[in-house]
């Protein structure tokens, strides 16, 4: 018990004096380092006025051009969109069109003529796009298994694929689940008077896509075989790597209304020029009233036919630049010294303090 | 007072001493008496306790087996830690909540994949209870260190050896040895006083530092030695344990014969045997039984205010959550009833009950729970763990300041809980015990004035500062006092030439005595023109007293064992004048006088009479008869009472000696008039006969009768001098009282001392000053019990409160400052519900409240009255056991980690070693950490409901099914890896100003108690902050990436590019913001903010590599990276996004700036440093004018000599010295 440094409690006597004490208590300081005494050099930037013009002069500066730019690019893209799914229908099933389509004994075959507006380099981009079909629909994106599309060992791992997992005898499918299953159908063939021209269906999944994740090795089984046939079938001899349909079907789009890729023509089109599609028109979206349209489009380095980046840019680079005028004319209005003393809370409401 | 077989022996009978004194609780021969009622109740209920004395055998089975003397104040132990700590997490509703949610992840129900949901939360609240623990060892440690100490216990044949206290047994007889502590209550057998008393320091259990007499029954007295104690036997028939200090009820059977215990038998464990060479004693109660562990409150836990608004805020949250889970669930159903069944891709014909068109109801509420997980990215988990880590960095910055290391005793400022950092920067009212506190406990001899004439060179600190600002010659009051501290060690010379030492260097070596004048020093006082009074003077000092002198047996030097530190004063400095005190035997004092004309000579001095100090007397007289038979009174007391009763012919230095009575109580120093008076032996013989009488006469007046007759012979006195004792403050409390003052603070003293101390302190430590009007509430109720005497005193109370009222109210001076002087009685009515809220109102308006003799729950009381009353953030802080209800009660408590007693500290919230330490706790260390605290909130939301409402709009495209456009992985790290260190490293690195600027500028804590940063503005403004982000970010996205073609080859997006590119936003949206929130980037802040993004896109880029089945794969190197379109929108988001906050924070600085933002402006462009006399006036401008402290008080100073200046200029003196 260490209670031999107890002192009086209110007597003389000189204070103590141990060596050995004052060394212990020593050891206890802290040591000092800038970190723990929070004095690491720091920066502290302040807002100037000078900082703030130039900061939003600056990014107006940089986003008009590029907002010029992106619009410049966007209005290079010629794009041809042809709605086919009502005009497809055959005049007397207009009234029943889910009859039209689930009959199968109807002929799909179909035929529009579309006008080049403006001049298309190639490729020409080949797209279909549906409308209010929710391929981000929870219990529509959980049904695959990426297992057994990438390795021909794992076709019985099946899970999450509900309600398309196995046939009715038990039986995986392969690729199971309703993404597969759903897997759109339509086809085109173009012809510009009596030239036919070639889609080139190959490489429009992602490279990685094809090499990665869908195996050479798995060939589709069992596929819409059961009392349900979604949407396309699949050539069982053609390993999933190649199905590339398949591919960018897969590759779930974020919004009910998107286009996936069909194919590339490598010709350049001349305006006015007029081209026919024969088309099957197999997919169903009548029953949940989608639209269906086919597309094709030139693209640039920034991508398809979309304003909206070069408008954002301009408004945002416009407004950053009227900022920028707004505070210098701000700063000359009412000019505040920097630092000025008078603007301390004490300096302000001297009777409020 | 004889007492019947008392035994011849030469060694003093110290309570034989004290007999003289004529005020004393009876004694325990007297308390015979009411043992009759009291052995009554012995054995009935609630007193059946035995303890068979020395014989602890019989304890240690049932039936009559009591708690060892364990003592254990953790929490947990091994085998409940686990269970009884997850018990305590999930009490958080919070934690409830996500622990709900990880349940519900197991189930198909969610929307993510279970270890995103569980494993946070395992993170989560295993770093909690991984905090537990390590705060439960440390307590589990202090135990250790206390159930280890060593105490000498008799081991049976009269063999004593020592054991550990947790070893200790009830009936154990143990023997303490001086400075020891009591392991246990004890009974008192005997001590190494003849008579069986002891003095026992009880400053653990209550914080009073004067002694306390304890004394044994007579039939014990016997059992002095150890072998005594082979055949010991007894039995003490007892009350059951419980927390009353003050009472104790019991009988001891011993020898066949019944004596009745009282609380004088009765040594408490935790308190601490004083000037007592041993005691033996029985054990009563061991451990967790006895009285001080009895006492012993759980601390309750705190939390801080902007904790429990950001618990509103949650709540808030929740409701939005909720609404948005409601909206979602809703919008799921309908979608499942009117529109699943045309949706064939989904086969809605083969649906389980999550999706089932039949029973959109069913579904919808299944789906809301699924919501209800999906959204509860609105409440972040992190943000508990990252306040968490912060608090823990913000506590471990606090217990590293060296600027809080004290050199002396060796401790450091110590958070002892991290949950408060942040309520440090908002305290409104301080409440401060004294003695340890604001002072030492040690009084300094510093002045007297003898026959009119005033010594002591040595000036206090106020006249020290005054003279100093008066020297510098600057006129105006604008000087920082600050200056004036700063480099006080040079001499300062004076308009006349008095020239005043200040500085440390001279600093007297000898504790109490700092007086220095050489008229009286080394005997030069015989020189002096009256030297026969100055003889007396001292001889009054050395003579008139209860002291007991002590040789140090090593040094031969002298100390004094004083009841009160006044008087060990008193004695040092009557030894330095050449009187030294050094024996005392049952009759007479001997001085030795040393500058006699015949060389050093020992007197001795026949004490006929001692009338001891009591509170209400207000003074001590000695009767003594001197070698030359002359019988001299000799009296000591309050100037007041000393005037009163002073002859004709004693009035002779009476208006000198009051002008420097006033000097000296301005100096905020003690003072007390000594008197002297000379009796003849016949009249004195006369008083004695009656003074016997009275002392003899049994019944309630008894103490009446004394004092009449003590009245009797205290008059007629001549008046010699006064003395001036400086009670020492700790060093810097005046300063810092000063400044705390100046930040706006109110400061109350809640002190248990009496009502002249207490304003002597607040003298000293500028809480009160001349020129103040005081109010003091008093009672005159004495001890009445009567019902009518108690309503007669409340009533009065009253009055005086509602005049106090009415004199501040119809106060015109704006000047004028109040002080408000209450005291513990009137303070139990003030205290009662029908009148305390006039009080508190009363307070309020004062610039200083006192509070003198108040009891530790008093102090409890006047804290919970003032925390909610105010509805302000409290702190309190205090040194002694008597002050834990007080630190517990507070909003903040912080304890002064002082010499000895642990009860305040571990009571308390945060730990200083000296109260000056408090200022740069709250200045610094609050400042910082409530502005650190409250961003830290306000961002950690605006980034969640950023991130979460994204979540939102996006169910709205995917039919409200639950789908999240982000993966999982990015959903899990975006709270804990990506956008948490920078947050973190904002909370625990952000300061607005240094900590030089925090405390030169104490206006700037204003915006702490003020609540600046966390107010409902700021936090709605930042919340709409993150609305507007979330709706940017998302439907910018959604509009770049509606349709088209991504990039030149044609590919359109997909949900995980159009996922991963929100995600990027978000990632450069909210770490801008930060960056933009940021004053401050040491190396720390730009890691994580730029390391963040950093991490991002490695994250990605790896995550991509490795995981072939996600449709991620490859995302960053393949699809995004190469596409310009992902970067121009990444750019466009990201922009968009900060640019509001941008004119808002630009146009706050340029049109009304915040007090932090013109200083940093003024420091950026070293404004400071070209133009000091602007940053001077500044420094001295930014304070709450304040009517207190030493600011306040130089300046009445100021004015003061001023004012005489004008009146007699040539002849100036500041300071006593004629």
């Amino acid at each position: 018990m260490d209670s031999s440094n107890a002192a009086g409690t209110s007597n003389g006597g000189s204070g103590d004096g141990d060596p050995a004490a004052a060394a212990r208590r020593n050891t206890k300081m802290p040591k000092y380092s800038k970190f723990t005494q929070q004095e690491l050099p720091a920066c502290k930037p302040i807002l100037t006025p000078k900082w703030v013009v130039s900061v939003f002069f600056l990014v107006g500066v940089i986003f008009v051009p590029v907002g010029v730019v992106s619009l410049l690019a966007a209005r290079d893209v010629v794009e041809i969109i042809d709605r086919y799914d009502d005009a497809c229908v055959p005049v007397n099933m207009t009234d029943n069109k889910l009859g039209y389509i689930q009959n199968e004994t109807i002929s799909k075959e179909c035929t529009r003529t579309l006008t080049v507006t403006k001049d298309m380099k190639q490729p020409i981009f080949v797209y279909y796009q549906l409308d209010n079909f929710y391929q981000n629909h929870r219990r529509y994106v959980k049904s695959r298994n990426d297992a057994q599309l990438r390795d021909y060992k794992k076709a019985n791992q099946t899970t999450s694929c509900e309600p398309e997992r196995t046939t009715a005898d038990g039986k995986p499918i392969v690729p199971c689940g309703l993404i597969a299953w759903s897997l759109f159908n339509d086809t085109y063939i173009f012809n510009r008077g009596n030239e036919n021209l070639t889609v080139d269906k190959k490489d429009i999944s992602w490279k990685s896509d094809r090499e990665h994740k869908f195996a050479k090795n798995v060939y589709p089984s069992n596929f819409q075989n059961g009392g349900l046939i979604g949407g396309a079938k699949l050539d069982s001899s053609i390993p999933l790597s190649d199905q590339e349909d398949l591919i960018v079907w897969m590759r779930t789009a974020a919004l009910p209304t998107f286009r996936k890729l069909y194919g590339r023509i490598y010709v350049d089109l001349k305006e006015n020029d007029t081209i026919t599609v024969k088309l099957d028109n197999n997919y169903n979206t009548y029953s949940f009233g989608g639209k269906k349209k086919l597309v094709l489009s030139t693209a640039t380095w920034l991508g398809g036919k979309n304003d909206f980046l070069g408008f954002a840019y301009l408004i945002v680079g416009g407004l950053c630049i009227f900022l920028a005028f707004a505070f210098t004319l701000l700063y000359v209005i009412k000019p505040r010294k920097l630092g000025d003393h008078n603007y301390l809370s004490w300096n302000r409401h001297p009777a409020g303090r | 007072m004889a007492r019947t077989g008392g035994r011849k022996r030469d060694r003093l009978r110290w309570s034989k001493l004290y007999t003289f004194s004529c005020f004393r609780t009876p004694s325990t021969d007297e308390a015979a008496g009411p043992s009759a009622t009291n052995g009554s109740a012995v054995g009935g209920p609630g007193f059946s306790r035995i303890v068979h004395c020395n014989n602890s055998i019989l304890h240690r089975r049932k039936p009559l087996k009591y708690p060892t003397n364990y003592i254990s104040t953790t929490k947990y132990n091994v085998l409940t830690f686990l269970p009884k700590a997850i018990f305590e997490q999930f009490r958080r509703v919070a934690n409830l909540y996500f622990l709900l949610t990880a349940i519900l992840s197991l189930t198909p129900v969610c929307p993510f994949s279970p270890v995103s949901m569980i494993a946070p939360l395992a993170f989560v609240v295993g770093l909690s209870m991984i905090k537990e623990a390590l705060e439960d060892w440390r307590r589990f440690m202090q135990d250790m260190k206390v159930n280890n100490r060593k105490v000498s216990v008799h081991k049976g044949d009269g063999e004593f050896g020592y054991r550990h206290w947790e070893d200790l047994c009830v009936g154990d007889v143990v023997r303490v040895e001086k400075d020891q502590f009591f392991p246990a209550d004890l009974l008192l057998l005997s001590s190494s006083y003849e008579d069986g008393i002891c003095y026992v320091e009880t400053m653990n259990l209550d914080g009073e530092t004067n002694l306390k007499l304890k004394r044994s029954l007579e039939v014990t007295l016997p059992l002095e030695e150890d072998d005594l104690f082979k055949d010991f036997r007894g039995v003490i028939r007892c009350e059951d344990p419980n927390p009353s200090l003050y009472t104790f009820v019991g009988n001891l059977e011993y020898e066949r014969q019944v004596y009745a215990l009282d609380p004088f038998q009765i040594l408490l464990r935790d308190s601490k045997l004083r000037n007592t060479s041993f005691i033996y004693g029985v054990v009563i109660f061991t451990g967790h039984d006895s009285k001080v562990m009895q006492n012993s409150t759980e601390s309750p836990s705190k939390r801080s205010r902007i904790e429990k608004k950001m618990d509103m805020i949650i709540y808030v949250l929740f409701t939005v959550l909720v609404l948005i889970s409601l909206i979602s669930s809703i919008g799921f159903a309908v979608r499942i009833k009117l529109d699943l069944p045309r949706w064939w891709y989904l086969q809605p014909q083969n649906s389980n009950k999550l999706d089932d068109p039949s029973r959109p109801a069913l579904s919808g509420i299944f789906h809301l729970i699924t919501a209800l997980i999906l959204y509860g990215y609105l409440i972040p988990i992190s943000l508990y763990v990252s306040i968490e880590v912060v608090k823990v960095a913000q506590a471990h910055f606090i217990n590293q300041d060296l600027h809080m290391f004290d050199e002396e005793t060796g401790n450091t400022a110590q958070a002892r809980t991290s949950n408060l950092n942040e309520e440090l920067g908002q305290v409104h009212t301080i409440l401060s015990d004294k003695t340890g506190t604001l002072t030492c406990n040690q009084m300094d001899f510093l002045k007297c004035s003898i026959a009119g004439v005033s010594y002591g060179v040595r000036s206090s600190e106020v006249e020290r500062a005054a003279a100093k600002q008066m020297a510098s010659g600057a006129a105006d009051h604008d000087i920082h006092v600050e200056d004036v501290w700063e480099n006080n060690e040079d001499e300062i010379q004076l308009v006349e030439g008095v020239t005043f030492s200040v500085g440390k260097t001279q600093k007297s070596s000898i504790k109490g005595f700092s007086f220095e004048d050489d008229r009286l020093m080394h005997g030069n006082w015989t020189n002096e023109p009256n030297s026969s009074t100055v003889l007396l003077f001292f001889r009054i000092l050395a003579l008139c007293h209860t002291a007991i002198p002590e040789v140090n047996e090593a040094t031969g030097a002298l100390t004094y064992e004083a009841e009160s530190p006044d008087e060990g004063a008193f004695l040092v400095a009557a030894r330095e004048f050449g009187f030294e005190f050094f024996k005392r035997t049952q009759s007479s004092v001997f001085i030795r006088e040393k500058h006699t004309s015949n060389g050093p000579t020992e007197r001795e001095f026949k004490i006929l009479n001692l009338l001891e100090f009591n509170s209400k007397r207000k003074r001590m007289t000695v009767i003594l008869k001197d070698e030359d038979n002359r019988i001299v009174l000799l009296c000591k007391g309050a100037d007041t009472i000393i005037f009163d009763r002073l002859a004709k012919n004693g009035r002779l230095y009476e208006p000198d000696t009051t002008r420097h009575l006033n000097e000296y109580g301005e100096a905020g120093l003690r003072t007390l008039a000594l008197s002297y008076r000379v009796l003849e032996e016949s009249e004195y013989a006369s008083w004695n006969a009656e003074f016997l009488q009275a002392k003899t006469s049994i019944g309630p007046d008894r103490e009446l009768q004394l004092e009449r007759v003590a009245d009797l012979i205290e008059k007629e006195l001549i008046l010699v001098g006064a003395t001036a004792v400086e009670d020492k403050l700790q060093t810097g409390v005046p300063q810092c009282i000063d400044r705390l003052a100046q930040a706006g603070l109110k400061i109350w003293v809640l002190t248990g001392d009496k009502m002249e101390t207490a304003i002597n302190i607040g003298y000293a430590c500028s809480l009160l000053r001349q020129g103040m009007k005081r109010i003091s509430l008093s009672t005159t109720a004495g001890d009445q019990v009567a019902q009518d005497a108690q309503k007669a005193a409340k009533e009065s109370l009253m009055l005086q409160i509602a005049n106090g009222s009415q004199m501040v109210k119809l106060e015109k001076d704006p000047d004028a400052a109040f002080a408000l002087i209450i005291d513990g009685k009137a303070l139990t009515f003030a205290l009662e519900d029908d009148m305390k809220h006039m009080f508190l109102n009363l307070a309020i308006e004062c610039a200083s409240v006192i509070c003198c003799r108040v009891s530790p729950r008093q102090k409890a009381l006047v804290t919970r009255l003032v925390k909610e009353g105010l509805g302000k953030t409290t702190l309190a802080i205090g040194d002694g056991a008597n002050d834990v209800g007080m630190i517990q009660e507070a909003d903040i408590g912080v304890g002064i980690s002082g010499v000895e007693g642990m009860q305040a500290v571990m009571a308390s919230d945060f730990s200083i070693s000296q109260f000056r330490f408090l200022e740069r706790l709250l200045v610094v260390h609050g400042h910082w950490c409530y502005k650190r605290i409250a961003q830290m909130i306000c961002y950690f939301f605006y980034k969640n409901i950023t991130f979460g409402l994204t979540i939102f709009y996006f169910e709205a495209f995917a039919g409200f099914s639950g789908q999240s456009v982000y993966d999982d992985w990015f959903m899990l790290l975006f709270n804990v890896v990506l956008t948490s260190l920078p947050v973190i490293s904002l909370g625990v690195f952000e300061q607005d100003v240094s900590s030089e600027i925090c405390l030169q500028f104490p206006a700037l804590y204003q915006q702490g108690p003020n609540n600046l940063f966390f107010d409902w503005y700021r936090i709605l403004g930042w919340m709409g902050n993150g609305l507007y982000s979330s709706l940017a970010i998302f439907f910018l996205n959604i509009c770049i990436f509606y349709d088209q073609a991504i990039r030149s080859g044609g590919q359109t997006s997909d949900m995980a590019s159009v996922g991963t590119t929100m995600f990027s936003c978000i990632i450069w949206a909210v770490n801008i913001q930060i960056a933009l929130t940021m004053s401050h980037f040491t190396w720390i802040q730009h890691l994580f903010v730029w390391g963040s993004i950093g991490t991002w896109y490695v994250f990605i880029i790896l995550y991509g590599t490795a995981l072939k089945s996600r449709d991620n794969y490859q995302i960053m190197l393949e699809v995004l990276g190469p596409a310009p379109l992902y970067w121009a929108a990444t750019l466009l988001v990201t922009a968009a996004c900060n640019i509001p906050y941008l004119i808002h924070i630009s146009y706050q600085r340029s049109c009304s700036p915040l007090d932090h933002h013109v200083i940093q402006e003024i420091k950026y462009l070293r404004k400071d440093v070209e133009d000091e006399t602007m940053w001077k006036r500044e420094r001295s401008k930014a304070r709450q004018r304040t009517k207190i402290g030493f600011t306040a008080r130089v300046d009445a100073k100021i004015k003061q000599i001023k004012g005489r200046l004008h009146k007699k200029s040539p002849s100036l003196t500041i300071h006593t010295v004629s």
